[in-house]
């Protein structure tokens, strides 16, 4: 039993957060959010590092790492709020790696692993990434099938997150992930574990961006950050970020070395993030008192992240649905 | 990261089944607290003759030298195994591992055996009417009389006081001290003597798990300061360390078996359709399964790094929180079945509500959390 990143692990994260700190900072962010579009360099650096193919195999043109190491990935991109289009395409990967036919992998994941070509993942009303896709992954409601579509119609969605790009999906050609079944309801569960794995890293930097402000910012001649009412909500939202971070990285650690816990974990993971993640990015503002609520401070870009983030992920309440219903098969 | 077992952890784990499916502590005695503790004694008894009621003990001392992991799988199993935990629970988790840190060669050898045979029971005398989160501010007075200490004033929340011979007791021996937490000294009580007063207190539960302790001239010998005279607070920190580390587990698989006799007792109602049932219980389902990964965390962080990290102030807050929710969601399913005196479920209700009191309460928890852990600047 060792619940923590291993010395390779955490030199990932280490290089990421140095990486995206430089070349991601809150004001590329923001050029990209009102701008309408990704940072093209930034997208080119992840390129480079071969980060979009980091869980999929050497043979097919990835690094072949695993889900663990895609989390600790999408955690620092979550932390930085960067605008690429990396969720997307390195979990449609990751899902097409772990559950995709022969055929299937061998037609995307050359692409995908160099980001020589992007997909999109979400469900056909709330796409992310859609525009400009070779390839989308789809999850059919209610079965939760993940499905490989191709030659859709993807019309630019105007979400609240303007740091990602999100579309509605019509037509094109649609095709079960391996065989379907199991295989392809698996294929959502890593979605979403990787999906959690970027709300873990949005809720972390929430975090610290209320801590420093509440330490600075004084009033009655005191931080405010002393008024225990503050500190309470603080005290909170480091729970939740924790609870957040323990689901995620068991479904990360499951979908690499247990499938069979799987549904479950990444049934808590996307609970666990989807409120979580909402909950912690809307006390940061609030904790940020009139400043948090002008679009001039940043961290209204996390909560509408963490807004978009539980919607992707389908919302909290059918994944607590399926964990009451999994306790009592059990019980 | 790795969350399966190895397999030295798991061959403890199977040794420790079998020894407890060959080994069953039996039903508890309902109704009458003196017997229930009696079969907890016993139960502590029959532990130490296997070998089994303080593996986290070095092997010295009659323990098995466990992990910290394998002490947590101890916990769980006896738990999964619907067992009590031993009688002297204070002694085997607090007195016992603070007097190995502080105790000269003489006090470990006169009070280490009987803690882990249940022969002598310990209770813990640190919280006073006026000191309860804050221990440092206690008024109890220790004097000095010849070889001998005399001590005078008033403990409360004594859990196992009716059944103690030894009191873990911090007196403060200097008032002229400059600061509250100096001038402290932790003693080794004898409870069987005049000028030691056991008052229980009845709790909500209608039961007395706690007394109040009355001390009117009670006497300890040189003999039995622990640690040194002055040196009481930094004492009691080892004490209050060991607190909150291997109970978690065992509340932990507690709480889970309560949760899946709920979800039974809400599909026996045709309830786990009902959307808003299905939930609150999924709900439940994934807040315990937050603090058992949480708490694994925590396990490795404490195994790597020598302390825990950020999540270990926090599971005991989940734990409580979650405690409460849980028979609360009984109350709605049951109705009026769950609220009738003599119920488990009510028991379960209203001794639920102390969970976020007893070791810490939720309130100072947090500011805890917000000034060690966070770095937050303290307003007092």
């Amino acid at each position: 039993m060792h619940f923590d990143l291993t010395d390779d692990q955490k030199e990932i994260k280490r290089v990421a957060r140095e990486l995206l700190a430089a070349r991601s900072s809150w004001a590329r962010v923001r050029e990209a959010a009102e701008g309408g579009a990704y940072d093209p360099a930034l997208w080119e650096e992840l390129r480079s590092l071969g980060w979009p193919g980091i869980a999929v195999a050497e043979e097919h043109g990835g690094q072949g790492l695993g889900a663990v190491e895609l989390a600790v990935l999408l955690e620092e991109l979550g932390y930085a709020c960067a605008a690429t289009p990396f969720l997307s395409t390195a979990a449609a990967a990751a899902a097409i790696q772990a559950c995709g036919s022969d055929a299937q992998r061998a037609r995307w994941l050359p692409a995908l692993a160099s980001g020589e070509a992007t997909a999109g993942i979400g469900t056909r009303a709330l796409c992310a990434d859609g525009v400009g896709a070779a390839v989308l992954v789809l999850l059919e409601r209610p079965s939760g099938e993940a499905m490989l579509v191709t030659g859709a119609e993807a019309s630019p969605l105007e979400a609240i997150d303007p740091t990602r790009r999100y579309a509605t999906i019509s037509g094109g050609d649609a095709e079960p992930l391996g065989s379907g079944g199991a295989g392809a309801v698996a294929a959502g569960d890593r979605i979403r574990a990787a999906i959690a794995a970027e709300v873990v890293g949005v809720a972390q930097r929430a975090l610290e961006m209320t801590l420093a402000y509440v330490k600075e910012r004084r009033q009655f001649g005191v931080p405010v950050g002393s008024f225990q009412a503050v500190q309470n909500r603080c005290a909170q939202m480091l729970l939740e970020t924790e609870s957040a971070r323990s689901t995620a990285y068991f479904a990360a650690w499951a979908a690499d070395a247990a499938p069979e816990r799987l549904p479950e974990a990444a049934a808590l993971a996307a609970a666990a993030a989807a409120d979580g993640g909402r909950s912690v990015t809307a006390s940061a503002i609030q904790a940020h008192g009139g400043i948090g609520f002008t679009w001039e401070a940043d961290v209204h870009w996390l909560y509408k992240r963490a807004q978009l983030d539980a919607a992707l992920l389908g919302g909290a309440r059918q994944h607590r649905a399926r964990l009451a219903s999994l306790a009592a098969a059990r019980s | 990261m790795d969350l399966t077992f190895s397999a030295e952890e798991t061959a403890f784990r199977d040794e420790l089944r079998a020894w407890l499916a060959a080994n069953p502590a039996g039903t508890a005695p309902h109704g009458d607290e003196d017997a229930h503790y009696g079969w907890r004694r016993d139960w502590q008894r029959r532990l130490a003759d296997g070998g089994w009621a303080a593996v986290h003990w070095p092997r010295e001392h009659g323990g098995r030298g466990a992990t910290l992991t394998q002490s947590a799988i101890f916990y769980e199993e006896l738990a999964a195994a619907g067992a009590p935990l031993p009688a002297n629970v204070l002694g085997l988790l607090l007195a016992g591992p603070t007097i190995m840190t502080w105790g000269t060669p003489e006090q470990q050898e006169r009070h280490l055996v009987p803690i882990l045979t249940a022969e002598e029971i310990w209770c813990q005398g640190f919280s006073e009417p006026d000191a309860g989160s804050d221990l440092a501010a206690l008024k109890t007075r220790a004097v000095k009389d010849g070889d001998e200490w005399v001590i005078t004033g008033q403990k409360v929340w004594t859990s196992m006081a009716q059944y103690a011979k030894w009191c873990m007791l911090v007196a403060r021996t200097d008032a002229d001290a400059p600061k509250k937490h100096q001038g402290l000294t932790y003693f080794l009580m004898d409870m069987e003597q005049d000028g030691v007063e056991i008052v229980p207190l009845k709790q909500i539960t209608g039961e007395s798990e706690f007394n109040e302790l009355f001390l009117d001239g009670a006497r300890v010998p040189d003999a039995n300061v622990l640690g040194g005279v002055g040196n009481g607070w930094k004492v009691a920190l080892t004490t209050l360390m060991n607190e909150r580390s291997g109970l978690a587990f065992f509340l932990q698989v507690r709480m889970r078996q309560l949760l899946d006799q709920l979800i039974g007792e809400a599909g026996e109602r045709g309830l786990l359709d009902d959307p808003v049932v299905a939930d609150k219980l999924g709900e439940l389902h994934l807040r315990c399964e937050v603090l058992r990964l949480t708490a694994y965390r925590g396990l490795t962080a404490i195994e790597t790094y020598g302390q825990p990290g950020p999540e270990g102030s926090l599971t005991k807050w989940m734990w409580s929180d979650t405690n409460q929710q849980l028979t609360q969601l009984a109350a709605d399913i049951l109705g009026p079945e769950a609220l009738t005196n003599g119920a488990p479920w009510a028991f379960e209700l209203l001794r639920a509500r102390g969970n976020s009191i007893e070791g810490g309460t939720t309130e100072v928890l947090k500011n805890i959390v917000a000034e060690r852990v966070l770095g937050l600047p303290r307003l007092r």
